[in-house]
C-alpha cells in the first residue's frame, strides 16, 4: 500500500519536530479503515473472477472429447455420442433474425419518438418509468404473454388451425393461424422481451449526442427530419447498435419464454429445412416456410441434456454450453469492436 | 494594450467612419419591442434595433445580459427551447420573421448562424460545408464541390484544407473548427450572418484570423456578432449595441459608443467598473 508512508529521513537533532503532522491513533484507524477496503473490493473482484474460472475449466474437462465437427452438424440423437446441436443452432439463428427484424426498427422508431419528439408531457413520463419497468420483467412473465398472444391468439380462431396462404410467384407463403408453436411465435416474444431493453440503451445513445450537433444543423436550416436522419442518427448508430446486439444475446440465452411458447425439445430437422446458407438462395420456398416451423434452440437443447436420465448427456450439454457461450462472445466482441472503431471516428 | 478602445477605432478606420461620410446604410433587420421570456424569466426587455445591412454590428454587455438571447431570436432559434415565448415583431428586409407563413427552414438558411463552441459535424470536412446545400436539395457533385471549394476559400481555409478534404473535420484545430463553422454557414448563401461569441474560446492568432475574416465577408455579408469583448467589438465593429440586463441601452457607431457614450451605464460598461 503506497499511501503508508514512511517519516522521512531527518539529518536535524533529536528536537526536531513534524511540526503538528505526527501521526495520532486516530490517522492510523482511518488509514486501517482505508486499506481494509481496498482488500474488501479486490476480494469481491477476484471472487468474480474465480467462480467464471472454475465454471469455464469444469465445461471444458467435461466437454473434453465430445465437443467436435460432428457434434456441430448433426441432430439430436438418443445415443449420446451421435447427438449434435444442428437443429439449436438454425433455430437460434432463425429466432435471432426474426427477434431483430421486429426489436429493432420499433425499438429505435420508440426511442427517437421518445427522445426528439415526444412533448414532456406526464404522459410520456408514465410511459419512460414503465419501460424501465418493463425491461426488469421477468422472461417467463414474456413467454406467458407470448403464449396467449402469439401461440393460442387468444384463441380467437377456435379450435381449428386455419392456414393463410399467399403466392408470392416464387413460393406460397402459408401463415398458420393461430401462429402455433412456431419460430414467429418465439420470435415475436423474444421481440417483446429485448424491446425495452433497445428503447433505453437506443434513447441513451440519442441523449448522447451534444445539443450543438442539432443547433448546428438547425442553424443551417435543416428540418427535424434532416437533423435528425443525417446528424443525430449516425452519430448515435455505434451506440444503438452495441445497445441492440447486447439485447439480442441476452434473448439467445433466454431458455423460460420459449419453453412457454413451446420450442421443442427434440427435433431432427430445421426450420424450412435449410441447413447452409446456400440453401437461402436455392430454396426460396424454405425460406419461407421456415418461420412458420416448430423449432428448438441452443438453450433449450442444452435443457433437454441436462435433465437425460442417460448420465452421459452430461458431456454432450457441457458441449452444448460452450457453444452458447462461444456465441455469446462472438455477439459481445462485436458490441465491443463496433463501439470501440466508431469511437475513434466520433468524438466531441 | 494601453490604446483606449476609441483609439482602437480611429486608428482602424483611419477616421473615416462611416456615419460621418453622411451614408445612412439600408436597414436589414430590425425589432420594435421585442421581449423575450423564458417561461416566467424574462430575458429581453423592449428592445428596438435596426441593423444596417453590409456592416459589422457588435453587442457588447455582461454576462447573462440578454445579447446572445436577442441574437438567437433573429433566427428563431429560440424556437427550438421548449417553454420560450416572446412579444414584439423582427423585420427581415420588412418582413416579419414569425408570420404564420414564412418558413423557419428558409428563414435560418438566409439568417446563418456561427456559434460560440465550434460545433463542426462528426463527418468529412467536405460533408460538413456540403450539409447545408444537400438538405436544401443539391445533389449534383460538380455543384456541391464547387461551393465546398468557394466558402472554403471565403473562410480563408482553403489553403490549410485543400489537399484533406475527405478527413474528419474534428481533426482540425480549434480556430480551423470555428473557420470551418463560418464557411459551412456560408454554404447556405445566406445574407446575415449572426456570431454568438465566435473566438471567445480560441487563441490569440485563431482570434485575428477570425476579426479578419469577419473584416472581409462585410462586403457580402451583414453580420451582427455578439461579443464580450470589447476590444475585439472596437476592431470589428462598424456600429455597436450595448445590452444590459435584457435592455438595449444604446446603439450608435462603434466610434460613437465608445467615444461618446451616451449612458452612464454604457460609461461605466466601457470603463471596466463593472461586467
Amino acid at each position: 500500500m503506497s499511501e503508508q508512508s514512511q517519516p522521512v529521513p531527518h539529518q536535524s537533532d533529536e528536537q526536531s519536530t513534524v511540526n503538528g503532522l505526527q501521526r495520532t491513533n486516530a490517522s492510523r484507524s482511518k488509514q486501517r479503515i482505508g486499506v481494509a477496503f481496498e482488500f474488501a473490493c479486490r476480494m469481491s473482484t477476484w471472487f468474480s473472477v474465480a467462480v467464471l474460472v472454475v465454471l469455464l475449466a469444469g465445461l471444458i474437462w467435461k466437454s473434453w472429447g465430445w465437443l467436435d465437427a460432428d457434434f456441430l452438424t448433426n441432430f439430436d440423437s438418443r445415443h449420446p455420442g451421435e447427438a449434435g446441436i444442428w437443429a439449436g443452432i438454425w433455430g437460434s439463428v432463425w429466432l435471432m433474425f426474426f427477434t431483430m427484424l421486429f426489436s429493432v426498427p420499433i425499438g429505435i422508431g420508440a426511442a427517437i419518438y421518445l427522445e426528439e419528439y415526444a412533448p414532456p408531457t406526464r404522459l410520456t413520463r408514465f410511459i419512460q418509468i414503465n419501460l424501465s419497468n418493463l425491461a426488469g420483467v421477468p422472461s417467463i412473465v414474456y413467454g406467458i404473454l407470448g403464449l396467449t398472444t402469439f401461440v393460442r391468439m387468444f384463441g380467437a380462431f377456435g379450435a381449428n388451425q386455419k392456414v393463410l396462404a399467399i403466392s408470392l410467384g416464387f413460393g406460397n407463403l402459408r401463415i398458420p393461424l393461430p401462429l402455433d408453436r412456431t419460430v414467429l411465435s418465439a420470435a415475436l416474444t423474444l421481440s417483446l422481451l429485448i424491446m425495452p431493453v433497445v428503447i433505453v440503451a437506443a434513447q441513451e445513445a440519442l441523449r448522447a449526442v451534444p445539443g450543438s450537433i442539432r443547433h448546428g444543423s438547425f442553424a443551417l436550416g435543416a428540418t427535424k427530419w434532416q437533423t435528425i436522419r443525417h446528424q443525430v442518427l449516425p452519430a448515435s448508430l455505434p451506440g444503438i447498435l452495441t445497445g441492440v446486439i447486447l439485447a439480442v444475446s441476452r434473448a439467445i440465452g433466454e431458455t423460460a419464454p420459449l419453453l412457454m411458447v413451446g420450442a421443442f425439445m427434440f427435433v431432427t430437422s430445421t426450420p424450412g429445412g435449410i441447413q447452409n446458407p446456400v440453401d437461402l438462395l436455392t430454396n426460396p420456398q424454405g425460406v419461407l416456410d421456415a418461420p412458420f416451423e416448430p423449432f428448438t434452440a441452443i438453450p433449450i437443447q442444452i435443457l433437454n441434456w441436462v435433465q437425460h436420465h442417460k448420465h452421459e448427456f452430461e458431456h454432450v450439454a457441457a458441449a452444448g454450453i460452450i457453444v452458447l457461450l462461444v456465441v455469446l462472445l462472438v455477439m459481445n466482441a462485436s458490441a465491443v469492436l463496433l463501439r470501440n472503431r466508431y469511437q475513434s471516428k466520433v468524438r466531441w | 494594450m494601453s490604446m483606449s478602445f476609441a483609439e482602437i477605432v480611429e486608428q482602424r478606420q483611419g477616421g473615416s467612419v462611416a456615419v460621418s461620410a453622411g451614408v445612412i446604410p439600408a436597414i436589414k433587420l430590425s425589432t420594435k419591442n421585442l421581449s423575450f421570456f423564458y417561461g416566467e424569466t424574462q430575458a429581453l426587455f423592449e428592445v428596438t434595433i435596426d441593423i444596417p445591412a453590409r456592416n459589422v454590428t457588435a453587442l457588447i454587455g455582461p454576462s447573462g445580459c440578454g445579447k446572445s438571447t436577442f441574437l438567437r431570436t433573429l433566427n428563431r432559434m429560440n424556437d427550438i427551447i421548449e417553454g420560450t415565448r416572446h412579444t414584439g415583431t423582427v423585420w427581415l428586409e420588412g418582413a416579419d420573421i414569425h408570420d404564420k407563413r414564412v418558413d423557419v427552414v428558409a428563414l435560418r438558411k438566409r439568417v446563418g448562424m456561427v456559434f460560440q463552441k465550434s460545433t463542426p459535424f462528426p463527418k468529412s470536412i467536405f460533408d460538413n460545408i456540403a450539409y447545408g446545400p444537400r438538405i436544401a436539395g443539391e445533389k449534383r457533385k460538380k455543384v456541391l464541390a464547387e461551393i465546398v471549394e468557394s466558402c472554403l476559400k471565403r473562410a480563408a481555409l482553403w489553403d490549410e484544407v485543400s489537399n484533406r478534404l475527405k478527413e474528419s473535420a474534428l481533426s482540425l484545430s480549434g480556430g480551423q473548427q470555428q473557420r470551418l463553422c463560418i464557411a459551412r454557414s456560408l454554404a447556405t448563401d445566406p445574407e446575415v450572418l449572426l456570431m454568438d461569441e465566435p473566438a471567445s474560446a480560441l487563441d490569440p492568432a485563431s482570434t485575428a484570423r477570425i476579426e479578419d475574416l469577419i473584416f472581409e465577408l462585410k462586403e457580402n455579408y451583414t453580420i451582427v456578432i455578439v461579443t464580450h469583448n470589447m476590444q475585439q467589438a472596437a476592431r470589428v465593429s462598424d456600429s455597436t449595441g450595448f445590452f444590459f440586463q435584457g435592455q438595449l441601452i444604446e446603439m450608435g457607431s462603434t466610434l460613437n459608443v465608445f467615444r461618446r457614450p451616451k449612458e452612464q451605464a454604457t460609461e461605466d460598461y466601457i470603463t471596466g467598473r463593472f461586467g
